[in-house]
């Protein structure tokens, strides 16, 4: 099989030039607000910076997957005399804390990069970082030429994820020999 | 809906332990704006002006300005009201940091306290959820140490919380309340937060901010943070590196103080050093800086990185720091940065004013050392200059000793003092101590801006226009060229024509119309900002700010809903303008109260004096002693604050019916 590529955006995040703004959270809230703008509300951002002021730790952390459970166990680092939380860099939307959830619903929220039409030159959180922080960069990586998964086993899975395999198989024996 | 603003306030009653949350008036925002501008209003009509300042009925009100938490850059600000036991007059004391967009997520514009709790509570608010919480448990913690408490005991690491030290508790007259990288410290409402025992105030809001006119705001947003790009790139040329560039003067960030070290004055605000600044010393203190400052810092939503975390033997953040207490105890002991930067560690957990505190301590060194206070005042006193301030700082925040006496402040500590103590305390306008700065010759500019500020801070009216020419006219020539932040063409040719020596030199220039236009222009845009809350340092602050009277209305217009003009800003600018004044004229600030201390230059001219403030006066609409006139206060829609000057006498019936003052005065042309 051919080799893939595949495109790769990132946020590259330097904590040692956060200064604690927060634009990062402003801006995300009111671009991703329905209408665009027309509210700000950092605790509806997909970018959070999490902050220990007299720790001296920022760390501006991004959106990622919904988790169901949080981790059984945690780590600490400790990175130039300061001992951050393994949380500290952990994009999950995750019950263990209120990060990246809707304040009002609870649904995950999770950075789309400002996704946008016309398309953004980069995500807003980058534009308004003056302190440099964040950057962004498109890579292309090769990509393992993944097995193709079909809409079948994925919508099966997603069933089966859902009710157990034994409900599902069940429901499917009895629903078959109707058909 | 309410756009910017939530539309309510909280109201505490402390003696009571009552919260109310009130729905405000959308009229008092088309008035007054917020911030400043509503808190004067509410200070006018509900404290009555015999109200002590340690008294029940005062209020302590935590204002958001209008446009808080706002996307706009910088618009960070609360601005606590209150009477000041210092000046006793009306203070409006202002921080940045965190607290008022956190405090618009929850809900509500302004806390209102009032009363007096009965045992040391914190007031806990988390959007809906209000409550008051006792805090014993935190009566001597530091500033920041009690945040911290706070902080970890409601499981809540991001909540904004002000709060008091030991100086507040024991009500230091120069109180400050310390939230994070910022604090409220001019003016005392760290001791009047202490009288009421209301340790503390924690924040936490989750809540939208709604914007009238999105996409036209985001566009104003868009275009300062342009313009912020450009203007970091290209500092001012020609003035001290400090102030060439925006935000407030970026004493964190620039280790050359040359300025600062030999214009300012050491001690009790006596002795200029002149040849200070040598290799060796930039050397030394460039170090300290850069060992102990671990972090420049921003406030809320402002690219600007004005603040720093310091580091006192560690590497974590001590506290933070910003502007000119970087060198204001290291001046006041005649010491190093080293020291400076330690002892500032301590009064900030302690909640002192940077400005004040310093200052009241150099006053009582050399009293003691003039012998007025002796031994016997002060028992155990040190030696050491470093040793000495340590000493009094720990008397003065617990009110011990001589401490119970110095935490008056320099003024009311010479009067009770008394054996010539009063003329140490030389420094002061309306009895609060001012920067350290005493120059030669009288700047009229400045002569007008420090008789007038309501609030007795030079740094708060003072902005816009240059402090002083340059070398030559074409240096501002240059500098005019590019201006477009000045009211109107006048402006540019006022500056250019300037000159250091020569006809057109201070203290004969710049005179009549241009010199109370200019004074007025400074102070307008300052009144505009605590309004609105966006912070001075992207405004009315720095040389050629982002923000400015021709782009302000709409950035209001479209974040608020409002439909201003630049005349109808200006109109209502000073409708809050003079309604803080009146707030002091019922309180017995007179004409007599508005001078320079008598040493701020050597050079002084008496009946030019009286003439320059009597023509500003006239153009402010004021009569001769400082007093709004009745036709003044009737064109801003303030006949009820004209009824009540009358009625005390303040405002001389005869004196109402005189001829108006000139027309369109401080009106847009």
């Amino acid at each position: 099989m051919a080799a893939k590529e595949k495109t790769v955006k990132t946020i590259k995040i330097d904590v040692d030039k956060c200064n604690g703004c927060r634009a990062c959270e402003v801006i995300c809230s009111a671009f991703h607000a329905a209408p665009k703008y027309s509210s700000v509300n950092p605790a509806r951002a997909r970018i959070r910076v999490i902050r220990e002021p007299l720790s001296d730790i920022y760390v501006p952390v991004y959106a990622g997957e919904y988790t169901a459970a949080e981790c059984a166990g945690r780590d600490k680092y400790t990175i130039d005399g300061k001992e951050y939380e393994e949380c500290a860099f952990c994009r999950a939307s995750c019950p263990s804390r209120d990060l990246f959830k809707e304040p009002d619903s609870g649904l995950p929220l999770k950075c789309d990069m400002c996704e946008s039409d016309p398309t953004l030159p980069e995500p807003l959180c980058v534009t308004w970082c003056l302190a440099k922080a964040l950057t962004f960069e498109v890579r292309v990586e090769a990509a393992e030429p993944a097995a193709d998964a079909d809409d079948v086993d994925l919508g099966v899975e997603a069933l089966a994820h859902k009710f157990g395999w034994d409900k599902l198989l069940d429901t499917v024996n009895r629903l078959s020999k109707k058909a | 809906m309410r756009y910017a603003e939530t539309g309510f306030n909280l109201e505490i009653d402390l003696t009571r332990g009552s919260i109310e949350r009130v729905p405000t008036d959308p009229r008092l925002t088309e008035l007054h704006l917020g911030g400043l501008g509503t808190n004067a209003k509410i200070m006018w009509d509900r404290v009555a002006p015999e109200t002590e300042p340690f008294s029940p009925d005062n209020l302590l009100i935590f204002g958001s300005g209008l446009l808080a938490g706002t996307p706009a850059p910088a618009t960070n600000r609360t601005i606590v009201s209150t009477i000041s036991p210092q000046t006793r007059l009306f203070a409006f004391s202002m921080m940045g940091g965190f607290f008022a967009p956190e405090l618009k997520h929850a809900g509500y514009d302004k806390i209102i306290f009032r009363g007096k709790s009965p045992e040391w509570v914190y007031l806990w608010i988390h959007d809906d959820k209000v409550e008051l919480r006792d805090a014993t448990h935190l009566v001597g913690l530091g500033t920041l140490e009690s945040a911290e408490v706070i902080r970890q005991e409601l499981g809540e690491p991001t909540a904004a919380v002000a709060s008091i030290g030991l100086a507040g508790e024991n009500r230091v007259f120069f109180a400050s309340i310390e939230q994070g990288r910022s604090s409220c410290s001019r003016m005392g409402c760290g001791a009047i937060m202490g009288d009421k025992k209301l340790k503390a105030v924690a924040v936490r809001g989750t809540k939208d901010i709604n914007l009238a006119k999105p996409l036209e705001f985001i566009k104003l947003c868009n275009d300062a943070l342009k313009f912020i790009v450009k203007r970091n790139e290209n500092p001012i040329p020609g003035v001290m590196p400090i102030v060439a560039g925006l935000g407030s003067p970026q004493e964190m960030a620039v280790h050359d103080e040359k300025w600062h070290t030999e214009n300012f004055v050491w001690g009790n605000a006596r002795t200029r050093r002149k040849d200070f600044w040598t290799d060796e010393i930039q050397a030394s203190w460039t170090h300290t800086m850069e060992t102990m400052r671990t972090r420049l810092l921003s406030c809320h939503n402002c690219p600007m990185k004005c603040g720093a975390a310091i580091s006192v033997d560690t590497r974590l953040c001590s506290y933070m720091m910003k502007c000119f207490s970087k060198l204001t105890y290291t001046m006041g002991a005649f010491s190093d940065l080293d020291f400076g930067l330690r002892i500032a560690q301590k009064a900030t957990e302690h909640g002192v004013d940077a400005f004040s505190a310093p200052q009241t301590m150099a006053f009582a060194v050399e009293l003691y050392e003039d012998g007025i206070l002796t031994d016997a005042d002060m028992p155990g006193f040190p030696t050491k200059s470093e040793d000495r301030f340590y000493w009094l700082l720990d008397k003065i925040v617990r009110r011990e000793g001589i401490g119970e006496i110095l935490a008056d402040g320099t003024y009311w500590a010479g009067e009770r003092i008394g054996k010539g103590a009063p003329a140490y305390a030389h420094n002061c306008i309306r009895k609060t101590e001012q920067l350290p700065l005493k120059l030669g010759m009288l700047n009229p500019i400045y002569f007008l801006m420090y008789c007038t500020g309501e609030k007795a801070s030079i740094t708060q009216i003072e902005g816009n226009f240059p402090q002083q020419p340059f070398p030559t006219r074409e240096e501002n020539e240059a500098f005019a060229a590019d201006w477009p932040q000045i009211p109107d063409e006048r402006f540019r040719q006022w500056f250019v024509e300037w000159e250091n020596r020569g006809e057109k030199s201070i203290p004969n220039y710049p005179n009549g119309e241009a010199l109370n236009e200019i004074v007025d222009w400074q102070e307008k845009l300052h009144y505009i900002d605590d309004s609105i809350g966006i912070c001075a340092g992207l405004s009315s602050f720095p040389l050629k700010p982002p923000f400015h009277i021709h782009n302000l209305p709409d950035l209001i217009n479209a974040g608020a809903g409002l439909d201003l003009d630049e005349a109808a800003l200006v109109h209502l600018t000073r409708r809050n303008r003079n309604l803080v004044r009146c707030n002091n004229l019922v309180r017995g600030l007179t004409r007599a109260d508005e001078k320079p201390p008598d040493d701020h230059w050597k050079k002084r001219f008496p009946e030019l004096e009286k003439k320059l403030l009597d023509e500003y006066y006239k153009y402010k609409g004021w009569n001769p002693d400082g007093v709004p006139t009745r036709d003044t206060l009737h064109e801003l829609g303030l006949d009820y604050v004209a009824d009540e000057l009358e009625r005390r006498g303040i405002l001389k019936t005869e004196e109402a019916r005189a001829p108006a003052p000139a027309p369109n005065v401080g009106a847009a042309p």
